[in-house]
Order: structure tokens, then sequence, then C-alpha cells
């Protein structure tokens, strides 16, 4: 498997390592208000173990330890391993991307 | 198709030819030396280089450009081996990788080599061969007599017996059926040869150069696309170097110069040969096997006996040919027996007769090219036998002996065939004198490397063969190898996906002119099985044709249950020659079409692969990365004793002369820190610099406790969870400045928590300007430990530092001058539990700190201690450490519950608090110490309640981390003990099977050592 | 037709033409007392316990393909019970205890071979929690010895003991594991099974399911039509999630590819299983004279049965770290299974929400040397409608509770298990 880093190019699959889906959303065991949420053990359980565990394409969380040490999130089909898009993480320099994209 | 015409009319019975037929020429076979069977001229071998080797210790010679096989067959040998289950004598089949019978053990001592094809084993000057699978000798092999029981030995016999009684399985049953399994022996010796691996990236990788390789390669090449031809063979060609034909009006030899030197010519196109594709991988990966060094005896000096590629290619032309099938018909394994396209090679490439008087049994129209072959060279043809009983009319002209028919029988014994019957349809049958026997069964089509990513192959009637079906992204499949067969089609189509691969990868110049070539026909009538005696399918597994009708009768009709009953296709040829017949017989068995029985699934690598070669140099001290520490020339300089821990190399402790063992070295390095000042190395802790406005409330959310509230110059430990609520890692985090803090991990977690913290940062939280770098390479770090440790550092920086507990106190970080004026980071902080300070130097200068060290304490007896005394020191102080970190225990388990913030979200907050974590009799973290203060305690020791049988009902915990302690004058441990805290000065027992130890200790305090802290703190 | 070897000289006289079919090739009936999805290894020692011990025997086993067509077929055949944490131990020595006795129980040679196996460690460290985990054994009842380098060297001369980037120190040897002929075992329950009446029905894939309006589970919709059932347990491991996802449950699991190899086959040189302490490798070698060996997963989620070069290197470096004389041995054949990764590593068996669906999945890459207690218990399970004691901790609301069965201590990061 080859993956595109958006910083690096692309690369081979020992330069990555692999989280899983990124779907689940991390929750706060605190609401805005800083009140601590009652259900967050629930919302919690959800988010670390449950997975839908998807037979087809899935966004999933790869990180470019042998490179930039970015995080990327990377839309792979499970049946086939076709890598169909990868993008940088929020706080990997998406922004920086997406402007360098609109300036060029 | 060809037109055909009928030896004598379409109705059965079908007359035999009597006619006699006279040899076209007088047989050319060169009389001397031992090649009895070597034609006088002609073939691609150099007579002038003539090559000594020995099979079983006979001396025979060959020449340049021979195989194993091909030598064997100029010097007239027919037995090469014996088969896996009835151990029948075998000889050579093909002329190529698919050969399931002649393989023998290649080299000696360390080098041999089992399971060798002599088909590709290239011949050079002093190779020695041995025959396998047979004892005492090739000819007269004892375990021949499972002929004998081979009624019985029949397709899963083994699972329908040797069951009573129970234990004599692993003492008398299996023991001799792993001793007759197996065919040759591994030298069982370290192999002492090198692999090499390599990358290389093109536009279009082109495997196989026969004709439509070659014209696939010419076509991108010339257009200008960046191109590797792979091919296996020790020299381009593929089956033009075993046929006749014409191309482009010229001779195929000529045309094939041609194509080399143009190609030669071309920058553009890397040539691999000896270079077999094997696998192709998700991304347009492909592996491959470069053999760089088998055609020697020993690889030269620095160079590597085979080379693992990674190709990375945009296109893949697969033009691998075609596999000829054998046919099944009783007796068809004996030596002797081979396919028609190995004679034509032997003959044709090789100058090699396989024998004087060569019978031909095909059911199509190619295998009669071997008959022309044959005459051509001068030998006789005993008769031609075509199931079809038709000539196709491309040879109606030869005068031979033509029969319709089968091949009923073959007669013969381990040298080799001596006749054959032939049956016609009407039963009539007649013996015909011949010493091989050539058979064609048709062609499969290549397409193992389609269907390596589950790409299910196509059956298709007219040429009885399965054709490729999906192949993997950017692949095609061209020529022999798609299923058509004709020299015309394959540089048609190979031309053509030459040219748009080259197009696809953006090349712009000219593909040049398509080549023309011949347009033989092709045309077969299937033939899968003649009735009789034992007809073999998978020769080296010795599965027949009856063995495929037990496994249908038995209900296994799947073709992956019939391969995983029978064996069928599980030998080292992998079902190149037998799968096909093998499902076309259980179809037939069920009723079925083939189509819908379907093959098995394919499987990499396409051709055995070394397992040394995948290895590459990771093997012996090379196995994986060192990593050193900054002062590790100076500790080994001392004679110090290391430690693998990860990747590292740490110094465990550092012996001096008339210590009698690691205990004596370690208790003198604790009391010498204990008693005076000593250091350590600690370079190996993760070491990350966070900065940015926000990087305190980062922390807060990182760790259970809380970093935001942390005064510059001020460091405090610190706990981290993993979102499950257990215990990840912990360290010591300072803060240098408002938005500059320094954090460390453990030695283990450096990896794995950058990676971690980086997710929280660029995942969870991108939101918080902060910043990550990772600085554990950069920092030479050792803590200075004893009550000397002030004194000691008085004489290492400059004099207006203030070290005082209040210009310094505990816990304090600043950045101080050395003396000399270079800076350093000093902190406050203490693992061993004395005045101790940690101070962080560039890690260039590790070896000197290390020096200076010395220097500066040497009035006080400086004393350096390794990772034991470490140990010991935490141990006797109950710091947890990796074993109590063990990725299953919370953080009120070792005690450090009070650290858990109520106030903030972190990570893993919620989860920590669920009922079974929370839970009352939860293991906890404790001191253990012996009754019998003599007594030694060991690690993994189990605590069992006093008077309590041992029982996985009291089994209440075990001891996670032992030493001696100077301090105490006894061996003390840490343990997760149930509800441990609750219970010290309780009297438990120490259960110790493994080593035969019980023992009783009293549960204690983890802090041995100091439990007020006023040392460290002084 | 019971097996001997008999039976076998019989058959031979008449050219084997007397054997029948190993079991039947039924049409399903309306309905079953209990429909077990997947024909597997599970699934078909579910079904023959079922039958045997709880006397159940209007069974049917549905199988999407041929029997052992998934992870029963794709294993490195190891049997072993080196467990150590509450649940784990009792359990695999359970298995380890019904191995023994399998060829007698189902009179089908399948194999079992105790010829042993030998964890290697190579630190302090590593050692230590060996010997944690080698006391469980023994407090358990299970044989478990620890051994030193130099008793090491005396059963395995060929490992590297000159110039190892990791030395072997020692290993922790449980004489009673060893391997099993994985397709015999299922061969073994299929038709043992089926000469207690269970229908074993191929080439049968599970659509969907049938419920009632209270949502209770009332068969199977299937590629041959509904099947009724008044219980449906669920063994497919590899597939669980999309099984799950019919009757809409989201579950604590991952699927992932782990690859295994083989070599060709050569004389007897491994005696029993070996595990390298440091680094991806173990090994055994079958019957047949083959090299069976495997290591780490691919570490993605994966349903392809296949898997790429950077483990498969991974895994050979490891064998020539640990064992230098395979070099010129050569690698015959690559494949790849679906494990079933659960959130701790352990196996999940237990009635689901769902009322008549009942849960057998979370193997992990340790379903083969499971499968006989996992049969029993399941069946237990089936029969009873509670758990069987030896699998009391395999529940599915153990992740909420906290009460995770974690060997490695990896946490909720199913390819790190």
């Amino acid at each position: 498997m080859r993956i595109a880093c958006p910083f690096c190019g692309e690369r081979e699959l020992g330069e990555f390592t692999y989280l899983g889906d990124a779907a689940p959303v991390r929750p706060t065991a605190f609401a805005a208000d800083g009140a601590e949420q009652p259900d967050a053990q629930d919302l919690f359980f959800d988010y670390v173990y449950l997975r839908d565990n998807v037979a087809g394409d899935m966004d999933e969380r790869w990180y470019h330890g042998g490179g930039c040490r970015s995080w990327l999130t990377v839309t792979r089909s499970t049946t086939t391993h076709e890598i169909k898009a990868v993008r940088a993480a929020a706080g990997a320099g998406a922004q920086k991307l997406a402007k360098a994209g609109a300036t060029s | 198709m060809s037109r055909t015409s009928q030896i004598s009319g379409d109705a059965a019975p079908l007359a035999f030819n009597e006619k006699p037929v006279a040899d076209a020429r007088p047989p050319r076979f060169v009389s001397a030396g031992t090649q009895s069977h070597r034609l006088s001229s002609g073939g691609q071998i150099d007579r002038k280089q003539p090559l000594g080797f020995t099979f079983d210790g006979k001396k025979m010679v060959g020449f340049a450009g021979d195989t194993l096989t091909s030598a064997l067959v100029a010097n007239g040998v027919k037995l090469i081996g014996r088969s896996f289950k009835y151990h029948r004598p075998r000889g050579i089949l093909t002329a190529g990788a698919e050969e399931p019978n002649a393989l023998v053990e290649l080299r000696s001592g360390a080098r041999r080599e089992p399971n060798t094809r002599a088909t590709t084993a290239e011949l050079y000057d002093g190779l020695a061969a041995q025959s396998q699978n047979r004892w005492p000798s090739l000819r007269h092999d004892v375990m021949a007599v499972n002929s004998l029981f081979s009624p019985i030995f029949v397709a899963g016999f083994y699972y329908k017996t040797f069951m009573w009684p129970a234990k004599l399985w692993e003492k008398l049953y299996e023991p001799a059926i792993r001793r007759a399994a197996g065919l040759g022996k591994a030298s069982g010796e370290a192999d002492p040869d090198h692999y090499e691996k390599a990358w290389a990236h093109c536009d279009v990788l082109v495997v196989g150069s026969g004709p439509a390789g070659l014209a696939a390669a010419l076509a991108a090449g010339r257009a200008g696309a960046r191109v590797i031809l792979a091919e296996e063979d020790n020299r381009l060609g593929g089956r033009l170097l075993s046929e006749n034909g014409e191309i482009d009006g010229k001779p195929a030899a000529a045309w094939l110069a041609d194509a080399q030197r143009e190609i030669a010519g071309l920058a553009n196109i890397r040539i691999m040969t000896r270079t077999a594709v094997f696998g192709v991988y998700d991304g347009g990966t492909y592996g491959a096997l470069e053999r760089v060094n088998d055609h020697v005896a020993v690889p030269p000096a620095h160079q590597p006996r085979q080379r693992l590629w990674r190709i990375v290619a945009r296109r893949a032309i697969v033009a691998a040919g075609a596999i000829e099938r054998p046919l099944v018909f009783p007796g068809n394994d004996r030596p002797g027996v081979m396919m028609a396209s190995a004679v034509r090679s032997y003959i044709n490439r090789f100058a090699a007769m396989p024998g004087r008087q060569v019978a031909l049994f095909t059911n199509n129209d190619d295998g009669w090219r071997t008959a022309e072959a044959v005459q051509r060279a001068g030998a006789s043809v005993a008769a031609v036998v075509d199931s079809r009983g038709v000539v196709p009319e491309a040879y109606r002209g030869l005068n031979l002996r033509q029969l319709g028919g089968v091949v009923s029988e073959v007669k013969g014994g381990v040298d080799g065939v001596r006749s054959i019957v032939v049956r016609d349809a009407a039963g009539r049958t007649q013996q015909i004198e011949t010493d091989c026997l050539a058979m064609s069964g048709g062609w499969n089509p290549n397409v193992a490397l389609s269907s390596f990513q589950r790409g299910r192959p196509i059956w298709r009637d007219d040429i009885a063969a399965f054709v490729p079906g999906q192949c993997p992204a950017g692949m095609v499949m061209v020529g022999a190898a798609s299923g058509d067969f004709s020299l015309a089609a394959c540089l048609r189509e190979g031309h053509a996906a030459g040219t748009v691969a080259a197009k696809d990868c953006g090349a712009k110049g000219k593909a040049g002119e398509e080549p023309q070539g011949d347009d033989e026909g092709f045309a077969i009538k299937p033939l899968w099985h003649v009735e009789g005696g034992k007809a073999f399918v998978d020769f080296q597994h010795d599965v027949t044709a009856s063995d495929v009708k037990l496994a249908q009768r038995e209900g296994f009709e799947s073709v992956e249950h019939l391969k995983r009953y029978t064996t069928l296709g599980m030998a080292t040829d992998q079902g190149k020659l037998s799968n096909v017949n093998g499902l076309a017989l259980m179809a037939e068995a069920t009723g079925r079409d083939i189509a819908d029985t379907g093959t098995t699934i394919y499987r990499p690598p396409y051709a055995p692969v070394a397992i040394g070669a995948l290895a590459g140099h990771h093997r012996d001290e090379n196995f994986h990365a060192w990593r050193l520490t900054p002062s590790h020339h100076w500790a080994a300089a001392r004679g110090a004793v290391f430690v693998d821990t990860g990747l590292w190399k740490r110094a465990q402790w550092y012996p001096i002369a008339g210590e009698k063992d690691w205990l004596e070295s370690v208790t003198r390095e604790v009391r010498a820190v204990r008693s005076g000042v000593g250091f350590c190395d600690v370079s190996t802790l993760g070491k990350v610099d966070v900065r940015g406005p926000d990087a305190g409330t980062f922390l807060d959310r990182l760790y259970i406790n809380t970093f935001s509230n942390l005064a510059v110059g001020k460091a405090r430990y610190g706990l981290m969870l993993r979102e499950d609520g257990l215990v990840y890692d912990d360290g010591t985090t300072s803060r240098l400045a408002e938005d500059h803090y320094f954090l460390t991990t453990t030695t283990a977690k450096a990896g794995p928590a950058m990676q971690h913290l980086e997710y929280c940062r660029q995942v969870l939280w991108p939101d918080l300007d902060v910043q990550l770098t990772s600085v554990t390479d950069q920092w030479a770090q050792f803590s200075i430990a004893g009550p000397n440790t002030r004194d000691l550092l008085k004489n290492l920086c400059d004099p207006a530092e203030d070290l005082s507990n209040e210009g310094f106190p505990f816990m304090g970080v600043r950045e101080v001058s050395l003396r000399g004026g270079m800076r350093a980071r000093l902190y406050r902080i203490s693992f061993s539990g004395e005045m101790a300070f940690e101070i962080g130097v560039p890690a260039r200068y590790g070896e000197a700190m290390a020096e200076n060290l010395m220097r500066a304490g040497a009035e006080f007896g400086v004393t350096p201690y390794g990772t034991e005394a470490l140990g010991v020191m935490r141990i006797e102080k109950g710091h947890v450490a990796g074993p109590e970190l063990s990725g299953t225990t919370t953080a009120d388990d070792l005690g450090l519950g009070k650290m858990m913030s109520k106030k903030k979200d972190y990570i893993g907050r919620a989860m920590a608090g669920r009922e079974a974590l929370v839970a009352p009799d939860r293991q906890v973290v404790v001191g253990i110490k012996p009754v019998n203060k003599t007594n030694r305690l060991r690690s993994g020791a189990h605590i069992i309640p006093k008077g309590a049988a041992p029982g996985p009902d009291t089994d209440q915990g075990y001891l996670t981390s032992v030493c001696y302690s100077p301090m105490l004058g006894h061996w003390i441990a840490l343990a997760l003990v149930e509800r441990g805290r609750e219970r010290h000065g309780e009297i438990v027992r120490a259960y110790d099977p493994l080593r035969g130890e019980d023992m009783e200790v009293e549960i204690a305090s983890p802090v041995f050592y100091d439990p007020e802290g006023g040392r460290q703190r002084g | 037709m019971r097996y001997s070897i008999f039976s076998l000289a019989k058959a031979a006289l008449s050219g084997h033409k007397g054997w029948t079919r190993a079991w039947r090739d039924p049409q399903p009936k309306k309905h079953y007392d209990v429909v077990i999805i997947g024909g597997g290894g599970h699934g078909l020692a579910t079904a023959y316990y079922l039958a045997k011990e709880y006397g159940i025997r209007n069974v049917a086993v549905l199988e999407k393909g041929w029997i052992g067509s998934g992870n029963a077929g794709r294993n490195t055949t190891i049997i072993r019970s080196n467990y150590m944490l509450p649940g784990n131990t009792g359990f695999y020595e359970l298995s380890m205890k019904l191995w023994e006795r399998q060829e007698q129980d189902l009179n089908y040679n399948t194999m079992v071979s105790q010829r042993g196996i030998i964890n290697l460690y190579h630190s302090d460290a590593q050692r230590d929690a060996f010997a944690r985990r080698g006391n469980v054994m023994r407090i358990n009842g299970i044989d478990a010895e620890l051994l030193d380098a130099e008793q090491i060297r005396k059963v395995l001369p060929f490992l590297n003991y000159n110039n190892a980037r990791f030395p072997v120190m020692g290993g922790l040897w449980q004489p009673r594991a060893g391997t099993a002929r994985h397709d015999a075992v299922v061969w073994g329950y299929a038709r043992a099974a089926d000469s207690f009446g269970v229908d074993i029905i191929q080439n049968c894939e599970v659509t969907g399911f049938a419920r009632d309006q209270n949502g209770r589970i009332t068969g199977v919709e299937t590629a041959r039509g509904t099947i009724g059932a008044s219980k449906v347990g669920m063994a497919v491991a590899g597939s669980t999630s999309r099984v799950a996802a019919m009757a809409g449950m989201r579950l604590p699991i991952e699927s992932h590819v782990l690859q295994a190899f083989v070599s060709e086959a050569i004389k007897p040189l491994i005696p029993g299983v070996i595990t390298f302490g440091a680094g991806h490798f173990y090994v055994s070698q079958s019957d047949k004279g083959g090299l069976v060996f495997g290591g780490d997963l691919d570490g993605y989620n994966s349903y392809a049965q296949r898997g790429n070069m950077p483990v498969m290197e991974d895994v050979c470096e490891g064998g020539m770290a640990l064992m230098p004389m395979i070099g010129r041995v050569r690698l015959l054949r690559q494949w790849g299974g679906i494990m079933d990764m659960s959130m701790d590593g352990t196996p999940i068996i237990d009635r689901t929400p769902i009322d008549g669906l009942y849960l057998n999945a979370g193997w992990c890459y340790g379903g083969f040397k499971a499968t006989p207690a996992s049969g029993l218990v399941f069946a237990h399970l089936l029969a009873r409608d509670e758990p069987h004691e030896e699998a009391k901790r395999f529940r599915l609301d153990r992740f909420r509770r906290g009460a995770m069965i974690d060997e490695k201590g990896q946490g909720a990061q199913p390819n790190l298990h």
C-alpha cells in the first residue's frame, strides 16, 4: 500500500502507522458550561469501544511517523485496499494546504 | 483454428496407420565424452566451455548455457528423484519453473538447498547435486514399498486411522509420517550468504521477455516511458529460445537478436534477467527476486546471493506465457515421459536429445510441433498419438506413424520408458517401442499474477483453459498469458499494450511498427483422463485421478476441499501443472462444468522465494538498529555491562576488578550513591518540547493532574491515562517559560507517546495554539544523586550559581552556566530518593560531561551507576515503573489516585470511573518483605493467603519488581495485591512453583527507604 | 461408516468405492431449534456439542461457502493454554483437555500433536512476565516450565546463540501444547455433528434476520430462502460486524488481516512450536514438512484476506534473526485471514440485547486453539441460556463495566493485541 502524504508526497506503507476509524468524535466529560456530563460514561463507551467496522470505503486515521509526523485522514476501501483520498488532520496544517491550494 | 483432417473417417474405431516410417536424416549425436544425447550442432550452448558437474556423486560434463536438467538429458540421465508419498521413480517432466519431479539438493554443507528445481538451476563448473527423498540410494529406495500399500494410502487415508491408542500418535505414528514426508533436507546450519533488498520505480513494468514481452517493452521504451523488463530466465526470449518461427520475415532468433540490440540502446529500458516477479501488492508494488549469484558456486566477496526487489510501477504488462498441461493416463509419471514443449526446449535451446525414439501423445495441434522438432534434430519419431484422431493441416507433410486413440500404458523401469501401449476407440491395443514419450494436454495461460488480488480466472472452451479475469489495478495480461497462443497474437497484443501503457504514463514518443509473426492456429479437444492404472494428476504429491474421484465420493466437492483433502496443488510446484486437470476431473465426477467448478484461490509467491532473501540484511546483530546513549563509548571504555532496553544499549552496571557478580557491583553502586554521590545517563527518557500560549491547557487535558498552574522554573510529576482510563505513562514535566514546557516520558513510551501527543494536538484539539518537538536525541541528560551532589555541582557550575536549598529548591528548574561558560539545564528532581539533580547538555557533549562529572566528583568518590542500581533505588523508594505500568493498572492501583483532578476533563477521565476500575478488591501496589530475611524474592511469584491452597480463587496478586536492598540488607519487592493497602503487616505466601519456591512474606508500605522524603529535600 | 485401519483395508479391496459422504448435503428444513451461522470450526463444534452434550439435534449450520473456508482454514494450527488472566486460563485449558481426546470423540484423526510450545525470552523483564504467567498456569493445574538459556540450547540447538541482536535468555515451555490439522478439525466436527442428524448446509449465505413484532429473532433470510429458528447463534469470526449489522448491532470489534506463511516441505527440522520474544515470528513444522509461520497483524482494518510486503519481510526478518538456518528454505505460499479483533484481545461469548440472537466472536488470532471449548460453551449458552462456568467472564458488557481481559495491556487498540 502507498499513501500520498499531502506534505511529503507518495510514500510506502512502512512509514505510516494506523489508528483506525476516523468517524468516532471524542465527547467531553464536561459540558461547555463546565458542568459534568451525566452521561459521559455512555458517550465515551461508545467512542472508545464501538465500531462500525465498515466493509467498504472508510475514513481512517494514519500517522506519518516515518516522515512529517502528520496525522492524516485517509479514505480507503477495506475490501480492496484502494486509497481514494488523503487529507491532513485539522491541526496538521490543513489550513496552510488549503491556502496553498487557493493561491496556486 | 486450423482445419484438420481425420486419420481415417470420423467414426471410431480409427485404423492404425501401419506404414513403416523412415527417419528423415541419420541422428547427429556427439559420441565423445559423457554426453551420449548431445546434438553435434545447434542450440544456445557453448561447446567450447565444458563444465564438470556431479549428480549423486557421478561425474559428468555439460556445456555453458546448460541448465542442470539439460545437462542431465545430454548425459542420458532419466532418473532424478522419488515422489513424495509412494516414492515412485521420477524423471524430468518440464524445462521450467513448473517442474514437480526433478528436484534436487543443490550444493552442500551450510549452502545445501533442498527441493531445488533442476530445470531452472544454471550449470556451473563443479556443480554438485544430490537426489532426495530416497534411502539408501535413488535406484534402490526402501520406501518404495509404500507403492505396495498404495491401495491403502489413498487420499486422506490418515484421517481415518492412526487413532488408537491416542498416546501412540506422538510416539510412533507421527514421527514415522514426519520422517517419510518432506522432500529434501535443509542444511540445519546458518546460511553463510548475504541477501539484499532494493527498491525500483518505473512507469511500465514488463513481466516476461517472450515475443509479447519484448514487443511491449520495445513499444513502451520507444515511446519514452521508463520501462523495467523483468525476465526470470538468464536470457531474454522466452519461448523464442525454444521454438522455430519467423518475425518480420526473419528467423525468430535473428529478430530476437535485433530486439535485444535495440533495447540495450534505449537508456530508459532497464533489463533485469534472472529476476522473477513473484507477487503483486497494493499500490502497484511488485515483489521480485533477482538470483544474482545462483549461477556460480559461491557468491563473489561482498556480493549478495539474491536480491529482493520492491518494484513500484504505474502500469504492468504481464507477458508470463503459458504452461503446457500434462495428460492424465496410466504410467504418465514414468521417467522418460516429458512435456512436449520441454522436449522442444531441450532439443532447440540446449541441443540435448531426450530420446532417440520419441513418441508423442497429444490432444491438440501444438503438440505436433514436437514431432517436427524431433525429426529436424535427426532422431526418429516412434509415433504420434492424437486422441482427436486427426492430423492438423500444417503437419500433413510429415512422414510419420500417426495413430488415433490414447496411450493406455507406459512400460519401463527406473531408467525410464521402454514402450507404450496405444489403445484405439475400439479397445484395440498396440505396443510401440520408445525411450521418450512427449505429451501435450493443451496450454494453461500463466494467470497467477492476475489472480493474486482475488481476480477469478475465466474458463474458455475453445482453448480448454482458464484466462485472466479481473486484473489488479494498473495490470494487463498479454499474449499466451491471456490465452492467445499464436506468435502473431503475442506480438500484436504486446505492442498494443506497450503503446497504451506508455501513453497512460504521459510518454509522447512513437511506439514504432508492430512486429509481424506467423499466425499458427491452435485447436484442441480436451482429454481429461485415460482409464487404466495409476494416472497421476499431481506428480509430486502422488495425487491420482482415482484420488480425485474418491474425494468427490466423500463429499469434498469444492475445489478448495479437493485441494485440502487430497493435497492436490500443494506441492512445491504450487499446482502449476495439476490444478486444471484436477478440477476438470472433479467437474467430470460431479457433472458440473469446469466454469462452475472454478479454481482454488491463487496465492503468492508465484515461485518459491528463499526466506533469507525476504529478510535481507536484517539478521544477527543487524536484525534491528542499535541506539547508543550520548555517554556510551565512555561507559564502554570503563567496562560497563550493557542491557538492551528497546533499541537502546544502556549501561546496566560498572563492574570493577575483584567483584564476583553483578549483585556485588550493583550493591556497591547503590551504597556509593546513598552515602556519597553517583551519576547515571538517563538520556533515553523521551523528551518533548511543548511551546505555545495554550501549552498549559494542552498538558492539563493530557495529564490527570494540572500543569497550567505550575510556576515557571518548577517541575512536576505527571501521570497520563489512555482514553480507556488505565495508566499510559508517567514522567516529570518542567515549565521553562510562560509558554514553554519540557515534558519527559518513560524510555519505552518515548515513540508511542509522541504519536499520542501529536494525535491530541492535530486531531482532538486543533484549536489549541501549541507546538511539539521531539528532543529525545538532542539532550544528553544525567541524573546526579547522593548527599554530595551539591558539592559535586559546585565544582561543575560557575561559582556564581546559587545551588543552596533556597536558591535551588526541590523540584526547581533553571538554566545554569558551567565552569568554562557552557550553558546547561539543571532540574532538581529525584528518582532515587536522594538529594539529586538532573543535568542536561547538548547530546554531542555527552562523553565530555561524563568525564567532567568524574573530575568534579573525584574528591567525593563519585561513582557512575547503571540501570540496575537505578532500579534498586526506585524500588527502595516505592516508585512505580514499567512492571507496574502494565497497561492494566489504574492511577489508584499505583497509589496515585489523589492526583486525578476533579476540576477538568482529561484523556481517560470518564472511562476511569467504570465500576470494575474503582472496585475495592482491585490489586494495588504494596511493598513485600520476606519473613525470613535471608530469603531471596523473585518477580513473578504469586501472593497466596497464608494457609490457603494455591488455586484460581486464592491467587491474590504477584511480585512485580524485586531487588536486594543494600540499605535494608535483605530482598524487597513491589507487588500488586488484592486490597493490598488495607493489609500492611499481613503475612502471606510468595508462591513460585515454576522455581519450586514458596515462602512467607509480609505485606508492607511500598516506600521502604526514607518515607518522610527528608533526604531528597535536604 | 466408522473409520479404522480395518474399514480402510476392507475398502481397499473394493477400490475404495464403498466410502460415502463424510457429511450429508441436505435441503434446509423450514424450522430448526437452533440455527448456527458459520460453518467454521466453532460453528460446527457448537452443533456437535449441542447434539452430543445437550441433546439438541434439530440443528442447522449455515455456511456461505464451503465449510472451513474462513479462519478455520487459514491459521497456523497452534493449540496451547498458556494464558495468564482469569477467564482465559480456565477456558483455554478446557479447550486443551478437549483437544486431548478429540480424535476418539470424533472418530477422526485430527492429528492433534502435543510437541510443546516454547515462548522465548530475551530480557529480565520478559522473564519476569513469563514467570508470572507460568505460575498462573501452574496454580491453575496447567503444565508450564521456565527454561534457562542452557536448557533452551539443548532442545533448540539451531537458534542463533552467537551474534544475535537480542540473545535468547530462556523460555516458557508448555509441553502439552502443539498443533492440530486445521482442515481435519472442521471435517471431523462436521462428520460427527452430521451423524447426530445436524444439517450442514453449504453455499447458503445469510442475508438477514427474520424477527417478530417484539423484535425477537424468528429465523434467518438466506440465499436459499427463509429458515425458521427458535435460536440463532453467530459464529462468523471475520464477518461478525457485517452479520451483526443485519440485526442493527454495533460491536467492540474490528476486522484486521493477519498473514501466515508456509515453506516448501523439508525433512523434520523443528521439533515443536517456537515463538520469538524479540520480534514478530512464530513457527512450527507441519507433518507434511512445511514450516508454518507467522507474525504480527498488517495493522489496518481489512476484509481482503491478503496482506502486504512490509509484514511478510518483518516476519522473515524475525525468522532469520532467530534461526539463520532457514535462509535457504523457500517460502511457498502466503495468505491472509480476517481476524475478529476485539477491543481487549479476548473473545465475546454471550447473549445479545436481541432476543433469540447469540454471539460467539472476537477471537482475534486465538480462535483455532479455542475451537473445541468455544463449541462446548457456546452450545451450553444456546441450550441453557446462561453462560458456561468457563465462559462467564467473556460477557459483552465487560467493556461497559471496565472488566476487560487484556493479556497484553494494550487497551482499546485492536491492532496492538
